[in-house]
């Protein structure tokens, strides 16, 4: 007991100095709708507390890594290698930095689907979406500095989408970059980004968004049919907290604490199991051997990039961001008061459902990119040897043209092979002989033309080898009008003169 | 003496020597920043221009001209005319050399004209190959197929003493200068 008061001593000499307990206790103690106490309102507490996950291991990372061109890649291996739970450190930082943005997600679309943007709650959102903006500029300049090949390209990456800015392109680049080529001061200034610039900004606007979140009050359970008023909202929020609101510590902090926890043991359970992420190979750019690709979050991106047509790329890149961030800014104003529950707003939930799905399918897709030519498939996965048994010799020098030639780059056979063009496996039911030729000689449909890089006996070998292409019982392709025409030929015993194989009567 | 109180608010609207103070300090102060900021702004921008006095865009050798055989496509590899101690293998960066007969050549630049991927030579298929979307180019540089809008960047080369030297020192990307530059442009052989 004489401790006890001693430590009461104490604080009262803090407090009479900072005088902060009463503010504390105010914001600990105030009430919150009772309903508000709920598993959904964990999520932003849990982003907060993986952001200072974040900066703790990120300053425990900067303790030994070096920002410079020359040696951040082998001080990258230091931490996975020699030094002390510094494997560990790492993939606790990669882990936070997927969790993070996963969890600020998530928030975003609770906060979205709860209705909590709507009056008085406008500005808690607006600080909310850049919180989402700075948070993904942490991701990517994250993966810059883990300075390793797939950061080289993809720095190349973002330098070739920023210069296609009309007029200002070239400028934003070098402006990016640090320079005209992507070198050291270009990890210089992401490292600037990453630990002070981005940092400093996310520090203050959590600070703002709990801050309002405190004086606004948590947004109450929606309830269908109880409908936003400007004029009325604040004293019937008031009026809800007085009648059924209960102390926010501790009858919805625990809930907070026990996800809080989960998450941390999460992200560690990830960061023992998986492993640190990377460095891939040393960021040297004369090793073009390399399949650069981004990180889970810009997966969707990635494969964005290669199935938009090349004519509304540059538009949806410049103008899609534009629009994607001006419509969440406005998104209050436009739907400020109303309803509140989404089991009133079908077009909300499509919303979200429709954009899950599209982001969730891009990064499917990007996961096995059928559309990047597979660059050794045409040494590495040889025919299958069924489509070779009881053929020809001329067949099987046209297999070893369809292989010599890189066609297995980007034509799959008994499903290995690239997936950029089509499989081939029974490519002879699709087109007849004539086409075959035509389409190997003149390409087209996205395909090369061959013309130029194929000899007329290797043409010839290569589609005789095609034309075997099918399944049993399913006769190849034929043209039927050149049937007619050599049945004709047959039955008058006279080859018209000046006509071959075209059909065409004289 | 005046009785006044220290703190007396202003009566009436008339500048008072204290309000003129604050209003001079303000003043002060904007001066005082923008001197500042004229240092702190030419310092940011300076990597627009950075390199431009030292080397930026100047002419880099490749290797003897020999050592390029005719109808063929090779990769080299060029130092960066200007390097900074912290660049390390950065400086370093890789070029496809195409020597078509004699003295003619085509320099491309390994980045494809989509996004900046390198792109891999494949002299069987006579094919440039693009790992990231699929672009596919020809060997004299054309486009082929993929989402790439033109063909692959050029270098402007010329040669001298035997040696096959190119004008680099910026990464191409489709929105740059050297990208307007050289697209289209015969190449200039002295």
């Amino acid at each position: 007991m004489h401790i006890m008061s001693s430590l009461a001593k104490i604080g009262t000499w803090f407090d009479r100095r900072l005088q902060l307990a009463a503010p504390i206790r105010e914001a600990a103690e105030h009430p919150i709708p009772r309903n508000t106490s709920s598993w959904w309102y964990v999520f932003g507490s849990a982003a907060l507390t993986v952001f200072i996950l974040q900066i703790v291991t990120g300053i425990l990372l900067a303790l030994v890594y070096v920002p410079s061109g020359a040696e951040a890649w082998s001080s990258l291996q230091a931490l996975n290698h020699d030094i002390t739970l510094g494997w560990f450190i790492r993939a606790m930082h990669g882990w936070g930095s997927n969790f993070m943005v996963a969890i600020v997600l998530i928030h975003m679309v609770q906060v979205f689907l709860f209705g909590a943007y709507k009056f008085p709650r406008e500005l808690t959102w607006i600080i909310g979406v850049f919180l989402l903006l700075m948070t993904l500029g942490m991701a990517f300049s994250g993966q810059v500095l883990r300075f390793d090949q797939d950061a080289y390209w993809g720095l190349g990456i973002g330098a070739s989408i920023a210069s296609r800015v009309p007029l200002l392109g070239p400028t934003i680049v070098k402006l990016m970059l640090g320079g005209p080529i992507i070198a050291g001061a270009t990890l210089s200034r992401f490292f600037a980004l990453h630990v002070f610039v981005i940092p400093g900004l996310l520090i203050g606007f959590v600070g703002l968004h709990v801050l309002m979140v405190l004086k606004l009050g948590i947004n109450e359970w929606p309830m269908p049919g109880r409908i936003v008023k400007r004029a009325t909202y604040v004293s019937e929020y008031h009026e809800l907290t007085q009648k059924d609101g209960v102390p926010f510590f501790s009858y919805g902090v625990w809930k907070d604490m026990f996800f809080a926890a989960f998450i941390m043991l999460a992200v560690a359970a990830c960061a023992l199991y998986f492993g640190p992420f990377g460095p891939s190979g040393r960021p040297d750019p004369t090793i073009i051997q390399t399949v650069p690709k981004p990180d889970y979050f810009f997966l969707w991106l990635y494969a964005l990039l290669s199935l938009l047509p090349p004519s509304l790329e540059t538009p949806v890149l410049l103008v899609g961001p534009v629009l994607a961030i001006a419509g969440l800014l406005l998104l209050p104003f436009l739907s400020g008061e109303g309803e509140k529950s989404w089991k009133r707003r079908p077009i909300a939930v499509l919303t979200v459902l429709l954009i899950a799905i599209t982001l969730g399918t891009f990064t499917h897709l990007a996961g096995y990119t059928p559309w990047s030519p597979h660059m050794n498939a045409w040494i590495s996965d040889p025919v299958p040897d069924r489509y070779i048994h009881h053929s020809t010799a001329l067949e099987r020098q046209g297999a070893l043209v369809f292989q010599v030639k890189q066609c297995r780059n980007c034509h799959s056979l008994g499903e290995i092979g690239g997936q950029r063009g089509p499989a081939l496996d029974s490519v002879a039911v699709r087109l007849t002989q004539d086409q075959l030729i035509r389409q190997v000689i003149q390409g087209g449909g996205n395909m090369p033309a061959y013309g130029k890089n194929l000899s007329p006996a290797e043409t010839t070998a290569l589609v005789a080898f095609l034309e075997t292409l099918h399944p049993n019982g399913e006769p190849p392709a034929r043209d039927a009008s050149r049937d007619l025409a050599l049945s004709d030929e047959n039955q008058s015993g006279v080859k018209p003169p000046g006509v071959r194989l075209s059909g065409m009567k004289p | 003496m005046a009785t006044k109180p220290a703190f007396a608010p202003p009566t009436d609207a008339a500048i008072s020597r204290r309000g003129f103070l604050m209003k001079l300090g303000i003043l002060l102060n904007a001066v005082a920043a923008s001197l500042v900021a004229v240092p702190v702004v030419g310092f940011l921008l300076s990597s627009i221009t950075r390199g431009r006095a030292n080397g930026y865009l100047s002419w880099v050798p490749l290797g003897k001209v020999s050592e390029f055989p005719e109808g063929e496509t090779r990769l080299a590899t060029f130092q960066n005319p200007y390097v900074m101690p912290t660049d390390g293998k950065t400086a370093d960066t890789a070029c496809w050399v195409r020597r078509i007969a004699g003295e003619q050549f085509q320099v491309f630049a390994v980045n494809c004209a989509h996004l900046g991927c390198p792109v891999r030579w494949f002299p069987q298929s006579a094919l440039f190959m693009c790992p990231c979307h699929g672009g596919a180019y020809y060997r004299d540089g054309s486009r082929a197929s993929g989402p790439p809008e033109r063909g692959l960047f050029e270098y402007p080369y010329k040669i001298e003493n035997g040696l096959i030297t190119i004008q680099a020192g910026e990464l191409p990307t489709p929105g740059a200068a050297i990208a307007d530059l050289t697209a289209g442009k015969k190449p200039c052989i002295s």
